[in-house]
């Protein structure tokens, strides 16, 4: 086993060939070497002296920022002779089954076309492309015929995967017991209790103030709101990205929240970065893509439909679209239990060299999709701009919702951590929806796979973002969902099918995130 | 006169409550389940005498002059209320008033009147407008019909020769024909338009305008009480804005009655914004400070237009009116004055719009107050802000440390939390004849 030590260069090495070539290096380098100019850079010290001089300039910063962002995103270590799926995700029936899900995705997606008779990706008439060069900002303006296409899977296809994953080393020789009967996901992973959330997140405490609670209406800006504001300028000032991460915990200002969002997710719009989004866009006039249409009727159905995201149409459609076509994108398999989709040229099904990643990033759409990215439209308006957050955010939490991992962030363990906590915090409820046929999570999977996006208004939204960014995690979307149900129990007790536990929590667009988290964790006798 | 609004006048005629409340309402939507559900008040129909009268305005046309109306008898309209609702007299009337703050008041006051686009009445105004219209030739032009409402016979245009046929058609028709009724000539008579210049920046929320729709109670016009409500909503047009096409009126027109009409309409949607959504995106968008002087400016339109016709209005203590107000952003983020609605529309789209109006409608029969349950000291019903008593209102009360102060602010909280339940029940007395719940 390697020591902390070695480890640790291992990282830092792996970090340092990332960075390598970017263009920050080149900034970086460009910036010592114009450096030695200034009177203040001495020959004798002359290392310490342009350390200082990038310190002085940001320049520090900006590499701290880019260091931090790294280890985001690092691939987990493993044993040196470990196969990289083995060390991304360590658990075999895990992987079997994120295998077969894959493969049922693909299925599905290869008979639609074949079905349909449109081809995976076809490359536009010139004519075609110029249309949709014009038409580029007003791409909702069609009504395509897409009546034909069906989402490839839904959350609930999905749900029904995970409850059918079978641990092969789990005994089940004792019979049926009320432990394995309780909920509906059948296997056990180590998720954090109420006591061990309590010490997660100190700052969510009763006696720790926050945005979405202390900067209630009644609550004079004195006492913190006017405050927290200043220290929000000032970390955005320092542009210090590991400061706007832990300051993000207590909430993030209006005014700030996009500058605080795009420094937790570095996100600089280098010229490299927009040149990196024409590149895409040029993709997108070049080639149509069959997932296209599933990305049309997705934002059809769900951000169109919605009251407020109805306004952002156009841009969902340019960031999907170049989404799509994204290979960056599969970087993030490297720590992704899931392995890209590969379609291979007509004819020759199986053969390696006529492989090809389908679609180009690797991720196939499903219904409600597009709401990952509605949210983001309230706060950044250059499409460049808010494409880059949106992909840092896809890479770094939402594709946890739809992959079968045993991360503790991953869509099963929310799912698992959901159940026991309204099953040690509220037996009565789970047991009596339970009886009722109907199983909590079948109503709370929907609002964990969108992390809440298009359930909860969208300034309640923002909030509990914000702590999933200040908390590098998505814990907190099942303890909400638990919370949620808490805060119902008592129309829930009084209900006596699905149906009508399912309208009690239909409309959560009048809940308030922060208090329901709080006194879930912190107010609750347990 | 006193000009610190915190120092409220004691009203003089103070009311007596009244546990039974007879009305009369013309309208068959939002407004009589409010009406309805009221307690203790009684619908009386035709003839009967009534104490409070929602009606329309041609009804205020035909009967305000001939009844008779006892001292706590209430009514919805000012009887010229079209000093402020009808576009030619609304221009005349705020033209007027900037004169007049600029001889009082310097040049730099006088700015800040500049909130509506630049307006000509025709045909009186004709000549006027051919001069400045060749003074900025290939800027875009709308033309609106002084009394019609929903953004009925409004168009756009650039050339003048798209209004030559226009001109005949109208200076025309009103000349002639005695085969229709005395009401239809006189319309047609009286019928003018005004043509203004037409902003071609509005601020666009992805490729899409809007308008905002605001609503203010003005119970009284001498000395000014007016109140703002804190909800109201942004009205998005349906498809893209673009200066190529337009002739589409679908995509210029913001209201919801035009857009209802528009092949892409999905009457679900509702297109529109609360201002809390609105204003939450503002912020996130430029940031608090600018959001906030953005607002202050949208107050400043509210308060200006109401003072130009402060003294035309025949003011009278059975009358209240409860406006809406459309405003229009730019791209630099100022608000225009667009038009001012008597009768703004009170039939909801849906679920949220009806909880709304209700709300508003609600709150707007608290502040008229006929059971007698409030003190005239209030600087809050329900939703409604007390933005003008006699002078401004601020939030702050008045105190030794505030005299002077110029850190104060303005009472008006327009797309801010509108916690109008908990509010009520901590400033009502229960209804006469009610037990306190």
């Amino acid at each position: 086993m390697m020591n902390e030590g070695s480890e640790l260069s291992v990282t830092i090495a792996q970090i340092v060939q990332r960075l390598k070539g970017t263009h920050l290096h080149s900034q970086l380098e460009k910036q010592a070497k114009e450096c030695l100019h200034r009177p203040e850079i001495r020959l004798e010290s002359i290392k310490e002296d342009v350390r200082k001089f990038l310190r002085a300039t940001g320049w520090e910063r900006k590499l701290q920022n880019a260091v931090y962002r790294e280890l985001h995103i690092l691939p987990p270590s493993g044993h040196p002779e470990a196969p990289l799926e083995h060390t991304k995700e360590p658990l075999a029936y895990m992987r079997k089954a994120q295998a077969s899900w894959e493969k049922r995705i693909l299925k599905s997606l290869n008979s639609m076309c074949t079905e349909l008779g449109v081809p995976l990706a076809r490359k536009r008439p010139v004519l075609e492309q110029k249309e949709l060069t014009s038409k580029w900002n007003e791409m909702g303006a069609d009504e395509p015929d897409l009546s034909k296409f069906r989402p490839v899977y839904a959350p609930k296809d999905f749900l029904e995967v995970l409850i059918n994953l079978k641990n092969p080393n789990h005994d089940h020789s004792d019979g049926l017991t009320a432990r394995s009967h309780w909920g509906l996901i059948p296997i056990s992973l180590s998720v954090r209790d109420v006591p061990q959330l309590r010490e997660a997140y100190p700052e969510l405490s009763l006696s720790c103030s926050q945005l979405g609670i202390d900067d209630h209406a009644h609550v004079p800006p004195d006492l913190f709101e006017s405050e927290h504001i200043r220290i929000g300028k000032k970390v955005v000032d320092e542009q210090d990205s590991a400061a706007a991460q832990q300051y993000s915990r207590q909430g993030s200002p209006t005014g700030l929240r996009a500058q605080l969002w795009a420094l937790i997710l570095n996100i600089t719009n280098d010229p490299e970065d927009v040149a990196h989004y024409e590149q895409l866009k040029a993709a997108v006039i070049h080639h149509d893509l069959l997932v296209d249409n599933l990305i049309y009727k997705d934002v059809k159905l769900t951000a169109s439909n919605d009251d407020y995201y109805f306004v952002f149409e156009d841009v969902l459609y340019q960031v999907l679209l170049c989404f799509s076509r994204d290979t960056a994108v599969l970087e993030h398999f490297s720590y992704n239990s899931a392995t890209p989709p590969k379609s291979y040229i007509q004819g020759k099904t199986g053969e390696e060299e006529f492989a090809v990643v389908y679609p180009p990033n690797g991720v196939i759409p499903f219904h409600g999709f597009s709401m990952y990215v509605a949210p983001l439209c309230f706060l950044y308006n250059e499409p460049c701009k808010l494409y880059s957050v949106f992909r840092e955010m896809y890479v770094r939490y939402f594709f946890r919702l739809h992959s079968i991992s045993s991360s503790p962030s991953g869509i099963v363990s929310l799912c698992l951590q959901f159940e026991r906590l309204l099953q040690i915090h509220l037996p009565q409820l789970f047991f009596h929806l339970q009886e009722i046929m109907a199983q909590p999570l079948r109503i709370a999977f929907k609002w964990m796979v969108r992390a809440f996006s298009g359930y909860l208004s969208t300034d309640q939204l923002l909030l509990l973002w914000d702590r999933i960014l200040g908390y590098d995690s998505l814990e907190l979307v099942a303890v909400l969902a638990a919370a949620v149900f808490a805060f119902r129990a008592e129309n829930l007790m009084e209900v006596t099918s699905l149906a009508s536990a399912e309208a009690v929590l239909a409309d959560l667009s009048t809940l308030k995130v922060m208090p329901l988290l709080q006194i879930f964790l912190f107010a609750n006798v347990i | 006169m006193s000009k610190t609004g915190n120092h409220i006048k004691a009203d003089s005629n103070h009311r007596e409550g009244r546990s039974c409340v007879r009305y009369k309402c013309s309208l068959m939507n939002t407004v009589l389940d409010v009406l309805h559900q009221r307690p203790g008040w009684v619908e009386v129909k035709e003839d009967g005498e009534w104490d409070f009268n929602w009606c329309d305005v041609g009804w205020l046309r035909e009967n305000f002059d001939h009844s008779y109306m006892e001292e706590h008898v209430r009514i919805c309209h000012f009887r010229n209320h079209y000093e402020l609702t009808r576009k030619n007299l609304m221009v005349k009337n705020l033209k007027r008033y900037r004169k007049t703050v600029e001889r009082e008041a310097g040049r730099l006051e006088a700015v800040k009147c500049d909130f509506f686009p630049l307006t000509f009445v025709l045909p009186s105004e004709y000549h006027l407008f051919v001069e400045d219209f060749k003074r900025s030739p290939g800027s875009t032009w709308i033309m609106k019909p002084v009394a019609r409402s929903q953004g009925k016979g409004i168009f756009l245009f650039r050339k003048l020769k798209d209004i030559m046929e226009w001109k005949k058609v109208k200076i025309c028709s009103s000349n002639t024909d005695c085969t229709r009724s005395d009401e239809q000539r006189d319309e047609a008579q009286v019928e003018s338009y005004v043509v203004q210049s037409y902003i071609e920046n509005p601020y666009l929320i992805h490729g899409r305008k809007f308008d905002l729709r605001v609503y203010i109670l003005v119970t009284s016009y001498l000395p000014l009480k007016a109140w703002l409500y804190r909800d109201g909503f942004a009205r998005f047009s349906n498809t893209r804005f673009s200066l190529r096409t337009i002739d589409d009126q679908y995509v210029h027109l913001t209201n919801v009655a035009v857009q209802k009409t528009a092949p892409v309409y999905n009457p679900e949607k509702g297109c529109k914004w609360q201002m809390q959504q609105l204003r939450r995106y503002l912020t996130a968008k430029h940031g608090t400070y600018v959001v906030e002087e953005l607002f202050k400016d949208i107050d400043n339109i509210f308060i200006r237009s109401l003072q130009s016709v402060q003294k035309v209005i025949i003011n009278d203590k059975h009358c209240f009116e409860l406006y809406g107000y459309d405003i229009l952003l730019d791209q630099d983020l100022k608000p225009w004055l667009i038009e001012v609605n008597a009768s703004p529309s009170l039939t909801a789209s849906n679920q949220d719009d009806y909880e709304m109006k209700y709300s508003l409608i609600e709150d707007t029969l608290h502040i008229v107050d006929m059971e007698g349950r409030l003190t005239g000291k209030e600087k809050r019903v329900g939703g409604f802000d007390l933005m003008w008593n006699d002078g401004p209102v601020f939030r702050e009360n008045a105190g030794l440390e505030t005299l002077g102060s110029p850190f104060q602010t303005a009472n008006t909280h327009l797309g801010g939390v509108n916690d109008r339940k908990k509010q009520l029940r901590q400033l009502l007395k229960p209804f006469p004849g009610q037990k306190k719940v």
